[in-house]
């Protein structure tokens, strides 16, 4: 069973002569419970493929189903809603609320979810259990993105989008965060994207999808998948 | 073509950018400076007309009523030192019936000035011509009278003069420098319609009240450097023998003590609210300027390293602010030009000057601007300063994150109650109390400004309603030509209608308590009065001694008086008793200085027996044109003031002068809540964006997003509303204080109504300024927020 499938989703920015293509005919399908990776340049259109899938972005063309229901028919609001209630996000930049403590940024979540995790067991998941009354400010890099997959697993989401979740922070601490990632997925039977433009990452993927000018370059299934902790760059 | 260096090329793009809040920001400078130009302006102006009208038409600096003294008592009074010029005049007070008109209107009559060389106190005639020499009973009439009974040259109407009904032809219509504010007896404020000033050729006076080769009024210019005091002492010692009842300079003339007493309440406004303008502008300033240089970090580090010096950074932000100060003074100034030009004209109608001048004057327009470029730098200084100090390694680096910390709110089980996005508020909140302080203080202020605005609606209806509903409880109160007779008491109370009458007497007397004099009236009240009541400070009605005298407050405090001590009473009719009594009572009076006596126990300390000089009376609504046909035919009645019509007139007034004023106040406060609340919104959600962009992305709709932007500003806007009622209250007492005059007292009385309504008027200038900046949270581009660095 799938959890997404697009069928030939284009994506145009811009209008009139100066126009970019940022997608051309995406077609895939992702089923549930696995680990997809992303690889390809910047500018491949993975970030763009990743925010169609969130509900953060309406393609040009072509139609996103999230299991029996069409994304791609929805508003604002009912995409609002299939956030909320189903998709957790991991960004490079963490994007925590500076002024709530690691426990709150997690409650935050939680206090609109519909059967959450108490924050204290999110945290628990990624280690950070010691670290709950800490603000953003006081935690390193490494921790603060933590402290955002546990924000975006507190509500036991169907899906887990990470855009570069390791961009910013050393390979150590990298492989915590890849741990933790991996964790979620074994423990709740999250299906996960992972955008990356490190191929080491792919090795802990159940298919990698390759991606160049807008369109899928291939698919690979990954034959040795690694744990996290095995990987090195 | 110039070209621009890039750094101004910068300053004109960035200050497009904000282009919105620099334009609320500006709008709120103009405000100040409008109130400035238009106050000052508007004072200047008719200060000048005041002057130039004062001249043109010789209006008399001292004034002197007496019984009857002969002509040739003219030159002793020109030999006074210091007297430039003598006119003298027969004045006469008389009823008055218009042709449409059911009650009867009273009539100060004047003899014509002979010499329009020589003579005082000339009118401007506006229509018609000044009466034949040889028609005696022709006259002109004040405009004010002629435009309330659409009277015209030639229309015709008549008074009862010296007991004889005459129909008198009006040849012209005039104003008079004398009569900018005419009020007749009995009056808060001009009723048009009940009195009117009539002058007649001297001749006819002569003869119709006896007074052939004498006068009963002597008018006196003064020489430059002369002694007002000295003339005015010698004036009363001439006039003495004749009855003179003391001799009072501009100071103590009623129409020009109302002028001054305007001029006070512009000069007051221009001091007491443009200054909230400037102050909330300041704030407004501080907060865009900090957040600029904030932002603006690693830019001020790049142009250091390129080898900008302090002072270039400086001195850009210092353009900057300035920029947007210039764009607030250029628009304020034509906004006061207008304004000004506007509110001159409605005075110069309402005081109905002849002509008026209305000059732009440089010297406002240098005040206004210097102050506004000095609150402006008081608003910029510390963030310049900061541009200034920034040491260029320093600003390249990225800022070090902000810190938050749980803080004292938070030990409150509340607090832990409270739902994450409440903690969020809270915490922004006193993450910067400084913004947080001003911001709330200029909404308090822009509260202040509406509860003092509207302060003057309740004062008004506190005024009357005290003066008029629990102090004077007539419906009509009528005055008597002669004083002696006590049969007219009874005439009175027999009057058609009249349910109730009690008469009164009023002394026109000298109060003299240690160095301290005043001139008032001394009024004779009934024992167990009902219809004329006095009421002591909380309302309570006070019933007088059978002895001694009661001062109004104002008096009391003109005089420095305390009950207990001896007042040395000197009347100014034609016995002139001087008596020692002593006070016996202060009591609480908002119009006019007064002083009250027992009617019988005045009558014994006057001599001469009983005397009064008219009645209150309490008549019957359906009898009341029975009532007003018989007192037009009485000669005995000089005239009737109706409650209903002073009333009536008293609002009239109010509304001319002041709605407008008003309706300019309540804009004004609105653009203070609308720029600040805005300001504070934008620079959240400059801050924050990055913060909502990404709890839109996690799932929070547009509403929750605005919600945890506008929760700040909205507890922020309600913890405004109290103190501004608060500093409101303050600002109505200051009014109070500064507009109080021997006319009138504003009391200081805000009802609750009025607080709520300047609070609903805050209240929807911050929601609509929310909504302009919820817009833009609806526009987040949730996908760049992803991709930006803190």
């Amino acid at each position: 069973m799938y959890t997404f499938k697009t069928q030939n989703i284009t994506k145009v920015y811009g209008t009139g002569e100066v126009q970019v293509h940022a997608l051309r005919g995406v077609n895939v399908e992702i089923d549930e419970g696995e680990i997809i990776v992303l690889l390809g340049p910047s500018g491949s259109g993975k970030s763009t493929l990743l925010n169609i899938l969130g509900g953060l972005d309406h393609p040009t063309a072509g139609e996103v189903f999230f299991k029996d229901r069409e994304l791609t028919a929805c508003d604002d609001r009912a995409l609002t809603q299939f956030r909320r209630e189903e998709v957790g996000f991991v960004f490079q930049f963490y994007n925590l609320i500076p002024s709530l403590t690691a426990q709150e940024n997690v409650a935050l979540v939680t206090e609109i979810a519909r059967e959450p995790m108490a924050p204290e067991e999110a945290l628990a998941i990624v280690g950070l259990e010691q670290r709950l009354d800490h603000f953003p400010a006081q935690l390193s890099g490494g921790e603060q993105q933590r402290v955002a997959i546990a924000r975006a697993i507190a509500k036991r989401p169907g899906i887990l989008l990470c855009d570069e979740p390791t961009g910013a922070l050393d390979n150590e601490t990298g492989i915590v965060v890849l741990e933790a990632i991996e964790r979620v997925q074994s423990e709740l039977g999250t299906t996960t994207a992972l955008i990356t433009h490190n191929a080491v990452i792919s090795g802990m993927a159940d298919r990698v999808i390759f991606m160049a000018n807008g369109q899928i370059a291939k698919i690979e299934t990954t034959a040795n998948k690694q744990k996290a902790r095995d990987l090195h760059w | 073509m110039v070209k621009l260096a890039s750094l101004d090329r910068k300053l004109l793009r960035d200050l497009w950018h904000i282009r919105a809040q620099a334009l609320a920001i500006a709008l709120v400078i103009a405000c100040g400076v409008a109130t400035i130009v238009m106050a000052y302006g508007t004072l200047r102006s008719l200060e000048q007309t005041k002057d130039a009208y004062y001249e043109r038409y010789r209006f008399a600096e001292i004034f002197a009523v007496l019984k009857r003294a002969p002509l040739s008592l003219v030159d002793r009074i020109a030999l006074i030192e210091g007297v430039a010029s003598v006119d003298t005049r027969i004045v006469e007070q008389v009823v008055i019936d218009v042709p449409g008109m059911d009650r009867p209107a009273t009539g100060q009559l004047l003899s014509l000035s002979e010499d329009p060389e020589t003579g005082l106190n000339h009118f401007a005639i506006q229509l018609g011509q000044r009466p034949s020499p040889v028609e005696n009973d022709e006259v002109v009439v004040s405009e004010n009278f002629a435009e309330a009974h659409e009277l015209n040259p030639g229309d015709q109407f008549s008074a009862i003069i010296n007991g004889r009904k005459r129909l008198l032809t009006i040849a012209g219509i005039a104003l008079s420098p004398e009569f900018v504010y005419a009020i007749g007896p009995g009056q808060m404020v001009p009723d048009d319609k009940a009195f009117g000033i009539i002058w007649m050729n001297r001749s006819a006076l002569e003869a119709a009240f006896d007074l052939k080769g004498a006068f009963n009024e002597v008018s006196v210019t003064l020489m430059r450097h002369a002694q007002e005091p000295h003339v005015i002492a010698r004036l009363d010692f001439l006039l003495e023998p004749y009855g003179g009842v003391g001799a009072y300079g501009r100071v103590d003339h009623f129409s020009d003590t109302f002028l001054r007493n305007e001029f006070v309440q512009l000069r007051v406004i221009g001091r007491a609210i443009a200054p909230i303008f400037l102050i909330v502008a300041a704030f407004l300033l501080h907060i865009v300027i900090s957040r600029l240089v904030e932002t603006e970090r690693e830019q001020i580090g790049l142009l250091k390293a390129f080898g900008y010096t302090d002072r270039d950074v400086g001195w850009h932000y210092f353009k900057f602010v300035t920029a947007i100060a210039t764009i607030g003074i250029l628009i304020g100034l034509v906004g006061g030009v207008w304004m000004g030009r506007g509110l001159t004209n409605i005075y110069a109608d309402f005081f109905r000057f002849p002509f008026l001048h209305y000059e732009m004057d440089l010297g406002v327009v240098g005040i206004a601007v210097f102050v506004t470029l000095l609150s402006a730098s008081a608003g910029m200084a510390s963030s310049v300063r900061k541009a200034v100090k920034l040491a260029p390694a320093v600003a390249m680096a990225p800022p070090a994150p902000a810190r938050y910390k749980r803080t004292l709110l938070e030990q409150t089980t509340w607090f832990r109650k409270a739902s994450t996005g409440a903690h969020l508020i809270l915490r922004h909140l006193e993450h910067r109390p400084l913004r947080a302080l001003l911001t709330s203080l200029g909404v308090a202020m822009s509260g202040s400004l509406l509860v003092t605005t509207f302060y003057f609606f309740d004062a008004t209806d506190e005024l009357l309603d005290v003066y008029y509903f629990l102090s004077q409880r007539q419906d009509i109160s009528i005055g008597y030509n002669q004083s002696k007779d006590e049969r007219i008491y009874y005439e009175a109370s027999r009057l058609p209608g009249v349910l109730r009458a009690e008469p009164f007497r009023a002394v026109p007397v000298k109060l003299k308590l240690g160095h301290r004099v005043e001139r008032v009236s001394l009024l004779g009240v009934p024992e167990g009065a009902q219809l004329s009541r006095l009421l002591d400070k909380e309302g309570e009605v006070i019933t007088l001694p059978q002895d001694g005298v009661v001062l109004t407050d104002m008096l009391a405090e003109n005089l420095q008086a305390r009950p207990g001590q001896d007042l040395i009473v000197e009347a100014m009719d034609e016995r002139r008793p001087k008596v020692v009594l002593p006070i016996v009572g202060i009591v609480e009076q908002y119009v006019g200085l007064s002083a009250y006596m027992n009617l019988a126990a005045l009558d014994r300390v006057m001599g001469g027996g009983k005397a009064q000089s008219g009645a209150h009376l309490l008549v019957d609504k359906s009898q009341e044109a029975a009532f007003f046909a018989t007192i037009k035919e009485t000669p005995a009645i000089s005239g009737a003031t109706v409650k209903a019509s002073a009333i009536q007139s008293f609002r009239d007034t109010i509304a001319e002068s002041m709605y407008i004023m008003i309706g300019f106040y309540i804009g004004f406060a609105s653009i203070i809540t609308f720029g600040v609340v805005y300001n504070a919104a934008r620079i959240a959600l400059s801050e924050r964006g990055r913060e909502l962009g990404s709890l839109r992305v996690l799932g929070f709709t547009r509403a929750e997003v605005t919600y945890m932007l506008l929760g700040e500003l909205f507890i922020l806007v309600i913890i405004a509303l109290p103190v501004g009622s608060v500093l409101g209250y303050a600002m109505a007492a200051y009014m109070a204080y500064a507009f109080e005059s021997d006319l009138i007292r504003i009391p200081l009385v805000i009802y609750p109504s009025t607080l709520a309504t300047a609070a609903c008027v805050t209240l929807l200038s911050a929601i609509l300024s929310a909504i302009a900046v919820a817009r833009r949270v609806y526009g987040l581009d949730l996908i760049s927020v992803l991709k930006t660095r803190e």
